[in-house]
């Protein structure tokens, strides 16, 4: 027997036509689903009640699978065949990450997988086994079955990572309606999409992650301006911070791993109940009662929040946006109960931040709402939601040069299309290299992949017209297309990068751009000059062998060949200016030659023709 | 003519209610689709209009328009939890048979 819930007025769906959508935010340490019943967006518990599921995944030798609590209890006993924290290795390769505590296996495409007692198990299917298990809830919960998911991922994912995100879904038999930033969803649970335009600031403080987005809402479309934070600062460092308050007031410097653990949890709820109360008693088992006073507390972990409030500054400079500008401001994430974090965070902005909805759950009950709209429950649901990518999108020209066809920060989904042209006579074939970054010169970027256009009809150099098209989705996710446009012939891909990038590395990549944009600028520029030299000698070169017997004399040739013999050196080792004079300089030099040959071939071309005809034509006047 | 709510139906429409932020009440109603002849509605409400009967049950308005009253004359509004699902159920003396689902009926 179905069971119906209330929908609005008029919206009542046919039977066996109502749509279910689940929201899922697959989090670093904890996941959960979330789905609208009667209008109302809410996380679903499971049969014990428990709305959370840790993000750990145990594989036994037997191949059985256990996730959540049952596998966190197997985490000391079992260190290297229970997996946490997987979101942090998704789409990454082997050479990305260190140990941290795992046995690594390389497998296909330098991608990596974690050796388990069930053998090699990437990153994407242990993520597969946690939406497995929040499907299944959302399937009892709903009595039907799933029409679609959307899940979270954090604003600053690369296309690596939410294509691995999105194989995680199929291979739990999941169809993904879109991947949503983590900061929208925020938002949408809020309703802010169907507010006033305006900026918004979402500051999600977890257990191990710290995120500031800055969003702009124009006509019901969010946008994500800039993205910022620290993938290793959280709710877990203020635990540390009382842990190492407590020891060294019991006399204890280096405490076994088993006592630190059981320290870090009472330091844990020490820090919950001061979010409630002024003062709490800590007791370390066998030692004497230690009282930690909240002001007390707000002292030791004042550097960790100022922190956060730096990075939100320079998340809001990215944005080209004042504090005072922002409109509302949310939070996400259990550590945003502190105190001390709720008020920095409403003092930097000007304004009290929104709290309502609880922290922990938030970006879930904003995902179900989407996946409810895109489900089709909603006809007049016209809500899109648009990202920004976080590194420019390009490819490599001659030279050796990075071409930014997308920039960093546009909104997405995009496509774009550049022309280039070829470089050689008679060049049947071009390479495309695609890059990711925002440097000069190829070798600082990111390389996504590679292919080639075959099949250009042989041309002179610079005849040729090459469409190149690259498309970003709503997902992120990217395809690059090429295109000779006389014969039509063409050639794609859809980057499924093999290594994906942590947030610390696109802030490190963005901020090295600028701090070597001077060099960069120079690097470019030397690139080019010595394109053009090398140009300029090929055609030159060509030319020799062609027609420098019939129209130089020796001593031309001779005098010539020196020069060319000259900036060839240059090339390599001058500096950018004398190169770009020596470039000039035998161009000058060559213009005699240029025009006997011009003369030549025109003479050529006239061979046969009277004069008559040419003047009835017109001619050549 | 009489329809009627249970104490955890209406506990529960009061709770979405709330959570909605407005509305005076639910509609219930039927409506001739699905496999099986009538689809029941259960619906949210903004305004009454001026031919909806109006009853009210455990300070709940339930409203059902003339058409639906007939098919539903007698019904009970319940709210039920199977395992993890919950949801609203329709206990109508009128129906004689159900799709296998019972999103739809026939009286």
């Amino acid at each position: 027997m179905a069971l119906l819930q209330i929908s609005e007025p008029g919206q009542t769906a046919a039977p066996h036509e109502r749509k279910h959508g689940i929201g899922i935010d697959l989090g670093t340490t904890n996941s959960l689903v979330a789905t609208v019943r009667s209008g109302t967006a809410e996380p679903l518990a499971d049969t014990e009640g428990e709305v959370i599921l840790p993000s750990v995944v145990h594989y036994g030798e037997s191949g059985e699978v256990l996730v959540g609590r049952k596998a966190m209890a197997l985490v000391s006993s079992k260190p290297f065949d229970t997996l946490q924290s997987v979101k942090r290795f998704m789409g990454r390769g082997r050479a990305d990450v260190g140990s941290d505590g795992y046995r690594f296996v390389e497998s296909e495409g330098g991608m990596l997988s974690f050796e388990t007692a069930a053998g090699a198990v990437s990153p994407v299917q242990a993520s597969a086994e946690i939406l497995r298990v929040l499907a299944l809830r959302g399937e009892q919960t709903l009595g039907s079955n799933i029409d679609g998911v959307v899940i979270t991922v954090p604003a600053y994912f690369d296309e690596a990572q939410r294509q691995a995100t999105k194989d995680a879904a199929t291979l739990a038999g999941l169809k993904v309606l879109r991947l949503l930033s983590e900061p929208t969803a925020a938002a949408v649970a809020y309703g802010l999409d169907s507010g006033d335009p305006g900026l918004v600031a979402v500051y999600d403080l977890g257990g191990g992650t710290f995120d500031i987005s800055i969003l702009q809402l124009q006509k019901g479309v969010f946008e994500v301006l800039a993205t910022g934070g620290d993938s290793a600062l959280g709710g877990d460092d203020l635990d540390r911070v009382i842990v190492e308050w407590a020891l060294p007031q019991h006399g204890i410097e280096a405490p076994d791993a088993g006592l630190y653990r059981t320290c870090l949890n009472l330091a844990r709820e020490a820090k919950e109940f001061l979010s409630e109360h002024t003062e709490v008693e800590v007791l370390i088992p066998g030692q004497p009662t230690l009282t930690l006073a909240r002001q007390e507390f707000e002292g030791m972990i004042q550097a960790l929040v100022l922190r956060t409030l730096r990075a939100c500054r320079r998340a809001l400079r990215d944005a080209r946006v004042e504090a005072s500008d922002i409109d509302s401001v949310i939070l996400v994430g259990g550590t945003t109960r502190v105190p001390l974090v709720r008020a920095s965070v409403a003092e930097l902005f000007g304004r009290e931040p929104l709290s309502s909805i609880n922290p922990d759950t938030v970006v879930a009950v904003g995902a179900a709402a989407q996946a409810d709209v895109l489900v089709g429950n909603k006809p007049d649901g016209e809500l899109l939601l648009l990202d920004v990518i976080p590194l420019s999108l390009g490819l490599e020209t001659m030279g050796g040069l990075m071409e930014a066809i997308i920039p960093r920060n546009t909104t997405i989904p995009i496509a774009k299309t550049q022309e280039f042209t070829t470089y050689k006579d008679g060049q049947t074939a071009m390479a495309i290299h695609v890059l990711q970054g925002e440097r000069e010169l190829i070798a600082d970027c990111r390389s996504l992949a590679r292919f080639e256009l075959q099949g250009i009809p042989p041309m002179v150099a610079g005849a040729a017209r090459i469409q190149v098209r690259f498309q970003v989705d709503a997902d992120g996710l990217l395809s690059v297309s090429a295109r000779e446009e006389t014969t039509g012939t063409e050639s794609r891909i859809t980057v499924k990068p093999s290594y994906g990038l942590s947030d610390t590395d696109i802030a490190d990549m963005v901020r090295a751009s600028w701090e070597h944009a001077e060099d960069d600028m120079q690097a470019r520029q030397m690139a080019e000059q010595q394109m053009a030299a090398n140009q300029l000698l090929e055609q030159l070169q060509a030319a020799l062998d062609a027609d420098a017997e019939a129209l130089l004399s020796e001593q031309e040739r001779a005098e010539l060949e020196a020069e060319m013999q000259a900036l060839a050196v240059l090339r390599q080792s001058g500096t950018r200016q004398k190169l770009k004079t020596a470039v000039a300089a035998l161009g000058r030099s060559s213009e005699v030659f240029a025009a006997r040959r011009m003369d030549a071939s025109i003479k050529q071309a006239l061979i046969g023709v009277s004069v008559d005809t040419l003047d009835s034509d017109g001619g050549l006047g | 003519m009489v329809i009627s709510v249970t104490q955890a139906a209406a506990d529960h429409v009061r709770r979405h209610l709330d959570k909605r932020g407005s509305g005076l009440g639910i509609r219930v109603g039927v409506r001739t689709t699905g496999c099986s002849g009538m689809a029941y509605v259960l619906e949210f409400i903004d305004a009454i209009g001026p031919e909806d009967e109006v009853y009210e049950g455990h300070g709940i308005k339930v409203v059902v328009d003339p058409k639906s009253m007939v098919y539903l004359d007698g019904t009970e509004l319940d709210f039920v939890k199977e395992g993890l699902n919950e949801g609203f159920q329709f206990n109508n003396p009128n129906v004689s048979a159900e799709c296998g689902c019972g999103e739809s009926f026939t009286v």
